[in-house]
């Protein structure tokens, strides 16, 4: 049995404690992550996917519930050491600049956590290099498109080798290619490592890499799986707003279109195979 | 409203030591009423090219004409105003650009500030906080106590409330749900044939450009490399691929099967749709024989 990681226990959170009008952005949501797991978490705008986020590395604290990390309930004293375990990276990476390089931006966490500067600059060139941003390594951050700056985000969170690494919706503004070269990075982390993958996202394909997926909705958790038994879900999924993966679009298309199909695929290659059997092969 | 680019180049902080070439001799010509996207990978100078379009850069070689007023390298120019009122630009994330109190109010800013009555954008804010499918218990609340969804909408509204004849769109869907995301394209399409806006779409989706445009431009390293109707684009992967592109989804997949039948179909399909379409009419001739 892997060590539990993050666990959150009856959380409910609210923004507007004074006015219990408005529903609680998150609403007595429990769910266990492990060591070594990536786990994509996936919902409508406003279903409570950041507010997750920022409850598991304490920017909020729950009204109820407990949220534990490493199997300690996460509180204002241990807060800071937790933090240092997790590497955090959100949407928008205006947001997060605060070097005058990309160099400096990458550093700027490991100075504030005394890492020596022979390893400092070690560790730097390696993020770099992984996110493949090692030739910007002095350029400016305001001088790079969106894309790149999120890649330099990233290398910042992985340079300070934490245990948990949270992506919120952090591949979403990135081209295809940049997308797949940072998924790609996140894969290759975890084989060296025993990283663990929070992602928040709505790019159903990043969902489908996942081990597990939890399903967001109106602040509930609505459901939790394997990609698999989370898509088999189908129209229910399009009507809280989200979109199937591609394959299985293209399957409900085609029986729309009286093509028979074993089922609806999750993968392209099963489709694939289903219409050679059943259709071209005879 | 006719746009074109003639051999522009762009430098940031000309003359100085810091002086970064961003885009160099474009030329692009954008026809009255067309859907125009403009693809390529982080960094290719998409956005460089999109501030052009409505003069908040101005060229450092090269002439751009908007409509007729010319924006030439070197030269002041009076009638920017007239410009920024014709072109509206939803730049990424508009939602940051919201300030004012209400969001009426912050719809109503923009008209007002070009001269329009009160009473006027009043009205063209309301016309739009409901084609935007916005609540109308929105309109007097503050934008900042909307969702980031519902914030979205009013930044667009505010560019639309300018009435713009040509609509300049950066990466308008990012950070929104597959649904808001797919009801923004429908509702921007919708206007693009409605009004007769040329429209113009910065984006990395693959699949946008494919569904949406008449005509596609790809950006690689400053330079405008290709320009032609997306079944053109879209029909040279290797191509793409030097660009750091890739294929629609639809288009990969219908390669695949074209392997697996050993047999191509008629035409590229560019959505989902026509893929299943065209898929279904060649196994019901296949039956039929």
């Amino acid at each position: 049995m892997k060590r539990e990681i993050i666990s959150l226990q009856e959380v409910t959170f609210t923004y507007a404690e004074e006015d219990i009008g408005i529903r609680p952005a998150i609403q007595n949501v429990s769910y266990t992550i492990n060591e070594g797991e990536w786990v994509a978490i996936v919902g409508h705008n406003g279903s409570g996917k950041s507010t997750l986020a920022r409850l598991m590395n304490g920017l909020l604290f729950p009204q109820t519930g407990t949220v534990r990390i490493f199997g300690e309930p996460l509180n204002e004293h241990n807060l800071w050491d937790t933090r240092s375990k997790m590497g955090m990276v959100f949407q928008n990476p205006d947001n997060q600049f605060v070097g005058a390089t990309v160099q400096d931006d990458v550093a700027f966490a490991l100075e504030n956590n005394g890492i020596p500067f022979e390893e400092m600059v070690e560790r730097v060139h390696a993020s770099l290099a992984k996110v493949k941003m090692s030739d910007f390594m002095n350029s400016e951050p305001h001088h790079l498109s969106g894309g790149q700056k999120q890649r330099v985000a990233i290398a910042g969170a992985i340079a300070l080798q934490p245990s948990i690494l949270l992506l919120d919706e952090a591949t979403s503004m990135l081209d295809p290619q940049g997308r797949e070269e940072v998924l790609q990075t996140v894969h290759e982390l975890r084989k060296e490592t025993d990283l663990t993958v929070i992602s928040i996202t709505h790019d159903l394909e990043e969902a489908l890499l996942a081990d597990r997926v939890i399903v967001m909705n109106q602040g509930e958790k609505y459901a939790t799986g394997s990609p698999h038994e989370v898509f088999e879900r189908g129209q229910e999924l399009i009507d809280l707003g989200l979109d199937l993966p591609f394959a299985m679009n293209m399957s409900r298309l085609l029986r729309a279109q009286g093509v028979q199909l074993v089922a609806d695929h999750m993968s392209e290659e099963e489709l694939v195979n289903d219409l050679w059997t059943s259709h071209f092969n005879k | 409203m006719d746009i074109s680019l003639q051999q522009v180049s762009y430098a940031y902080a000309k003359d100085t030591p810091f002086e970064k070439r961003a885009l160099y001799d474009v030329d692009l010509l954008i026809p009255s009423g067309s859907y125009q996207a403009i693809i390529g990978h982080t960094g290719s100078g998409k956005s460089t090219v999109l501030q052009h379009l409505n003069a908040l850069l101005k060229p450092t070689e090269g002439v751009i004409c908007i409509g007729g007023t010319e924006v030439v390298a070197g030269k002041k120019n009076k009638k920017l105003r007239e410009i920024r009122q014709k072109v509206g630009i939803v730049f990424q994330f508009p939602e940051h650009q919201l300030f004012d109190e209400t969001v009426l109010k912050d719809i109503m800013f923009g008209p007002m500030n070009f001269g329009v009555p009160e009473e006027e954008a009043r009205q063209r804010a309301i016309e739009l906080v409901r084609l935007l499918g916005l609540p109308e218990e929105v309109m007097e609340k503050s934008p900042f106590d909307l969702s980031g969804g519902q914030m979205r909408r009013v930044a667009i509204a505010g560019v639309l409330a300018m009435n713009p004849e040509v609509l300049v769109l950066d990466e308008p869907t990012a950070g929104l749900d597959p649904r808001g995301r797919k009801e923004i394209m429908d509702l921007f399409y919708k206007l693009h044939i409605e009004k007769g806006l040329t429209t113009i779409l910065v984006t990395h989706s693959m699949e946008d450009a494919a569904r949406y445009a008449d005509r596609i431009a790809i950006m690689h390293n400053g330079r405008c490399v290709l320009q032609g109707i997306p079944k053109e684009i879209f029909s040279d992967e290797d191509r793409l691929m030097d660009y750091r592109l890739e294929l629609p989804q639809s288009i990969k997949f219908q390669k695949k099967l074209e392997e697996m039948m050993n047999k191509k179909l008629p035409s590229l399909c560019l959505t989902e749709e026509a893929l299943a379409e065209e898929l279904a009419r060649l196994l019901k001739k296949e039956r039929e024989i």
